[in-house]
């Protein structure tokens, strides 16, 4: 489901991803990290190598698994859309959903379920706000684009939102958010992140007072 | 390529506190162990089979291992690269100590006199003839279905002497269903009026009619209901004869397949082999709890395996496996392979289960040095 998705990122000239780097960042020395949908494993190997953390990668795809696999990774192949019943609560540091939430059918409960096996949570998806998207829409046509490349009727991009959207989204399972990057071209973006970035990164937690619904 | 014996003049104490004065073990290798001893891979047994995990005996294709497509020169356990250890476990009928063995305080074959052996037992066995071979770490120790178990076994009683365990078609424990299967099979064979209560070599009968309804009984729990409809649905062989006699093709399979066993495994072993799957339970020392049982093995690297037609040992139960293993924080990859055959699948070649196992032993490869 997402390994596929993964391929249509952006490098940032260095052979890694551009939101990876972001990732990576908020990601602590040591850290215990889950990586749902985590394709050929290229994030957690970077995690590994560079941030000592200890970690598994979750895929559904055989080739990825075999891929994150032979990436010298724990992999454990499982679908995501059944949650993340194999793990116990508070068992991770930091879980990871990389440009994959909008290819999930069951999005509050994966939302729910990454800050109950985790501490906090990080999710990147396309921004549909970004301006491009809306200058398709207004004339009159489903967006296709670099990160969004699929045509409406083959696109596994079933629950895409804007940054807005996810925001109440988070209000509604009450997880605090963090930090927030928006990113276009492999690059930041401060100025009205929700019109110009076409790639959002949230790191959340779940509130701290409401901490007892998710 | 031949099978060795080695023989321990030391007593060995079954789990259940009986004990035999000396025993022997059938084992193969294959490969060549390096310098350093560390590419070593034991590879454990399950039900029916023996210390002849791969090769031939002669070249005569007839004679093939029973795990030949897996192990062996550039197979997905690479001989030219690992040092491969093949051993019938203690109680069997391969030539390792068994019922057919002679009882020294008797003078006659020990028949149900034989201890019965739990897979700790076997473990501790094979833990001798490590040492009985110079093998300080094994780089590897692997097996499917019980021979998973065995491997399972490995990483909680000797955690250091194995770097890493690949765990196949396996499960914690049996379900009630699972030894209810294996009591019918055992209930078959020990009323069989030619099993004289065990000790049917001095009558020089076999309690074939008891071993066979056992082999039918497993098959079935081998198989997925699938791959029984696709191979044999409703066929029958020369239309409806209105009697008992072989008619559907699946009646056929399954009296085949209980006809060949019946004529090379002994009865005895199956008791005591399907006793120790019964009985094997890590958790069960641990108030239920797996991944305590599973704390001592958190050096050790994982590669779990489970097939989804595979009812006998579900990957549910696979799944135990994996959650008591992350709940350690023990390094473990877990594949679930969509595959048609069920159970016994773990003996077929699927390509992306062979591709992974193939991977992994690059893995181990890399970090032994083999």
């Amino acid at each position: 489901m997402s390994g596929n998705l993964k391929t249509n990122g952006n490098g940032n000239g260095n052979g890694l991803r551009s939101d990876y780097a972001v990732i990576a960042a908020w990601v602590g020395e040591g850290a215990r990290v889950l990586d749902l949908g985590c394709g050929d494993g290229t994030l957690l190997r970077h995690l590994r190598d560079h941030k000592r953390a200890f970690g598994y990668g979750i895929e559904i795809d055989d080739d990825s698994v075999l891929a994150a696999l032979s990436n010298g990774n724990n992999v454990i192949q499982s679908n995501l859309e059944e949650g993340l019943a194999v793990f116990g609560d508070a068992s991770f540091d930091c879980v990871v959903l990389s440009r994959t939430l909008q290819a999930m059918h069951h999005i509050e409960k994966i939302m729910r379920e990454m800050v109950r096996v985790g501490g906090e949570a990080i999710v990147t998806f396309p921004n549909f706000g970004y301006e491009p998207n809306r200058e398709q829409v207004a004339a009159g046509r489903m967006p296709v684009s670099k990160i969004l490349p699929h045509n409406w009727y083959d696109t596994p991009n079933i629950h895409l939102c804007t940054m807005l959207d996810f925001e109440d989204l988070c209000a509604k399972l009450e997880l605090a958010v963090l930090d927030r990057v928006a990113m276009t071209d492999g690059r930041r973006i401060d100025e009205e992140p929700n019109l110009n970035g076409e790639l959002a990164i949230y790191r959340v937690k779940r509130g701290e007072r409401l901490g007892k619904s998710a | 390529m031949s099978p060795q014996v080695a023989r321990f003049d030391t007593p060995f104490v079954f789990k259940s506190g009986k004990a035999i004065p000396g025993y022997e073990l059938m084992y193969e290798t294959y490969g060549t162990l390096n310098a350093a001893k560390s590419n070593a891979v034991l590879v454990c047994h399950a039900l029916n089979a023996s210390h002849h995990v791969a090769g031939t005996y002669g070249g005569d294709p007839e004679s093939a291992g029973w795990w030949d497509n897996m192990v062996g020169p550039a197979k997905p356990l690479d001989t030219t690269r690992f040092f491969v250890v093949g051993v019938n476990n203690l109680g069997g009928c391969f030539g390792s100590s068994g019922p057919r063995h002679i009882n020294p305080a008797t003078g006659k074959p020990y028949g149900a006199d034989f201890p019965v052996v739990t897979v700790e037992d076997w473990v501790n066995a094979q833990a001798a003839l490590a040492d009985y071979l110079g093998i300080e770490k094994f780089a590897a120790v692997m097996g499917g279905s019980l021979g998973a178990m065995q491997a399972l076994q490995w990483t909680i009683a000797y955690p250091r002497r194995l770097a890493a365990a690949l765990v196949i078609a396996s499960t914690p424990k049996l379900s009630a269903q699972n030894i209810a299967f294996n009591e019918v099979a055992r209930q078959a064979i020990i009323t069989d009026p030619d099993f004289h209560g065990g000790h049917f070599y001095e009558h020089d009968v076999v309690p074939a009619r008891g071993l066979r309804v056992a082999r039918m009984i497993g098959h079935i729990t081998y198989l997925s209901d699938d791959v029984m409809a696709e191979r044999f649905g409703r066929e029958l062989r020369d239309g409806m004869q209105f009697g008992y006699g072989t008619e559907f093709q699946i009646e056929s399979y399954l009296r085949h397949q209980g006809e060949k066993f019946s004529g090379y495994f002994d009865a005895n072993t199956y008791l005591l082999i399907t006793k120790a799957l019964d009985y094997f339970d890590p958790a069960a020392s641990h108030g239920g709890n797996l991944a305590r049982a599973l704390e001592t093995a958190k050096g050790v690297k994982f590669l779990v395996v489970s097939f989804t037609t595979d009812w006998r040992f579900s990957p549910a139960r696979s799944r135990e496996i994996v959650a008591a293993l992350t709940a350690n924080r023990t390094e473990v990859s877990y594949a679930e392979i969509d595959a048609p055959h069920g159970h016994d699948e773990f003996l077929l070649e699927d390509p992306r289960y062979f591709a992974l196992v193939r991977a992994y032993y690059g893995r181990i490869a890399a970090e032994v040095g083999a």
